[in-house]
């Protein structure tokens, strides 16, 4: 028998909020966390604005020791640990200060790349002559697994302790691989999430790209547009979520408190065949990974109350929604309700499946579902397709029962997870 | 600068590296990083990196490699100091 997985507990670093009670705020408000940056604009950019969080020197001291801050330059980590640690204490979980660490606990926390500015500062010594003075920890805070080492020695893990890494779907897929690693009774409990560094070396590329809104620099709130007529490309952001996965029998037995199930899922990839590419997902694939996600979770299409796409507000949200009236067959009033969270945050890349996973998370134990920012102005072949009122424009209150969550990424890789509502 | 001055001055760099807090009571010349501080031992050359900071110095890697205790840091930074 598999064993069932649930979450029992979340913590979170996005650009419109810190902290999980703070994030559920602002879901519900619809807060921006779209904001200009001047070093952006100094530096030319075309896309000036972008999502970060906000994280103050108090908050730093109550997750690292004084001496883990001298020259930690890593945001990824920073987000990821702030994330890791709030999710672990969430659940109700302790940091044990024993010998042996805890064998039934394993972390999969993924990312795209890691401490951008630390390595920056790196070349820059090293192109001086002065390697000798990069320190002791330019090799951690710039490896991709730095952020499951750091997690793994703050929390004490002694189970799988590793990181993944598929550019946009990162933290979905980290979810699924933990998720799979408990429902085969390998593990009790895994920390799963993602996270991203900000700035301009992470987000340089993308604007080169030409695949940024250029037209908003001066009204960030109203320029990450999932699903609209003028929606012009996405907003760069970054942060980090975390979700403790556990062992249904192990929850229970802790008297801990439960989000939802995990029922299941699905990854695969389009192979870059057909429409698929780099940067472009083969629909057959994408559906296939949703019709086999819910297949793999005994759900029937005709039972998902809500979606939460990947919707990045490029051209490719009309694309995304006509797939899942493929996958699901259901168009038009039949189709459920859907959103981005990506019109608050922008798209943070590598951490955009994990902050996503836990706001349709919240959504579920939180009964609604959150309203598409910037989403009035429908594109038309979105409603070609489905109905407006499936795509809510303000919060509305809703008990959900199942729930899809989808993320795609670059080199044609895609993710879909199934929750659903835990009733006791 | 007198013996006692450096010393103070390498005690205030090792500090934030310390994890056996006892061992900066009895800070000496006989204190030895590892074993009396509990310096984890990567945490080494950033402690040579401040000296040099501190200093104004360069320690070479012989002369890190001999660097056990209080007394060895002393030693080479009053060598260095002269030859600089």
């Amino acid at each position: 028998m598999p064993k069932r997985v649930v979450i029992t507990g979340m913590g979170v670093a996005a650009p419109n909020a810190v902290g999980l009670s703070n994030f559920n705020n602002a879901l519900k408000q619809m807060k921006s966390g779209i904001r200009f940056f001047p070093q952006l604009q100094d530096l030319n950019f075309s896309c000036q604005i972008a999502g970060k969080p906000e994280i103050s020197k108090e908050l730093l001291n109550k997750y690292f020791t004084p001496l883990q801050l001298r020259g930690l330059n890593s945001s990824g980590i920073v987000y990821g640990v702030i994330s890791g640690v709030d999710a672990w204490n969430d659940a109700g979980l302790d940091i044990l200060e024993t010998e042996s660490p805890d064998w039934d606990s394993g972390i999969i926390f993924g990312t795209g790349i890691l401490g951008v500015d630390k390595f920056r500062e790196a070349i820059h010594l090293i192109d001086e002559g002065k390697t000798r003075r990069l320190g002791s920890t330019s090799v951690m805070q710039t490896m991709a697994s730095g952020i499951s080492a750091y997690l793994g020695g703050i929390l004490g893990c002694g189970n799988q302790v590793t990181t993944n890494s598929s550019a946009c779907t990162t933290g979905t897929e980290a979810l699924l691989m933990g998720f799979e690693r408990i429902q085969s009774g390998k593990a009790k409990r895994m920390l799963v999430g993602s996270c991203s560094d900000h700035g301009p070396y992470i987000w340089g590329g993308f604007d080169a790209m030409r695949i940024l809104p250029n037209k908003y620099n001066d009204d960030p709130e109203k320029a990450s547009r999932p699903m609209s007529e003028s929606a012009s490309g996405f907003v760069p952001g970054s942060g980090a979520g975390a979700l403790v996965l556990e062992d249904l029998d192990s929850a229970l037995e802790r008297g801990a408190r439960i989000y939802c199930e995990v029922l299941g899922g699905e990854v695969n990839s389009g192979g870059q065949r057909a429409e698929g590419s780099m940067t472009a997902a083969n629909n057959e694939a994408v559906i296939r990974c949703i019709q086999n996600a819910l297949k793999n979770s005994d759900v029937d299409p005709n039972e998902i109350d809500s979606i939460n796409g990947h919707l990045t507000a490029t051209t490719r949200d009309s694309v995304e929604i006509d797939n899942w009236t493929r996958a699901l067959n259901r168009r038009g009033e039949d189709f459920p309700y859907i959103n981005s969270l990506k019109g608050m945050t922008g798209h943070c890349l590598s951490a955009s499946g994990s902050i996503e996973c836990i706001a349709s998370v919240l959504e579920i134990y939180n009964e609604y579902i959150f309203g598409n920012l910037n989403g009035e102005d429908k594109h038309p072949d979105i409603l070609k397709l489905i109905d407006a009122e499936s795509i809510p424009d303000a919060k509305i209150e809703r008990k959900i029962n199942i729930l899809a969550k989808a993320s795609f990424g670059f080199g044609d890789v895609n993710a879909v997870t199934i929750f659903k509502r835990y009733i006791t | 600068m007198s013996d006692k001055e450096i010393i103070n001055k390498i005690k205030k760099i090792v500090e934030p590296y310390v994890q056996r807090l006892e061992g900066l009571k009895n800070f000496q010349e006989e204190t030895d990083f590892l074993n009396d501080l509990q310096i984890n031992s990567a945490n080494l050359v950033d402690v040579v990196l401040d000296v040099e900071d501190e200093f104004d110095i360069e320690i070479d890697n012989d002369s890190m490699e001999g660097m056990l205790t209080v007394g060895d840091a002393k030693s080479i930074i009053e060598r260095k100091l002269m030859t600089r």
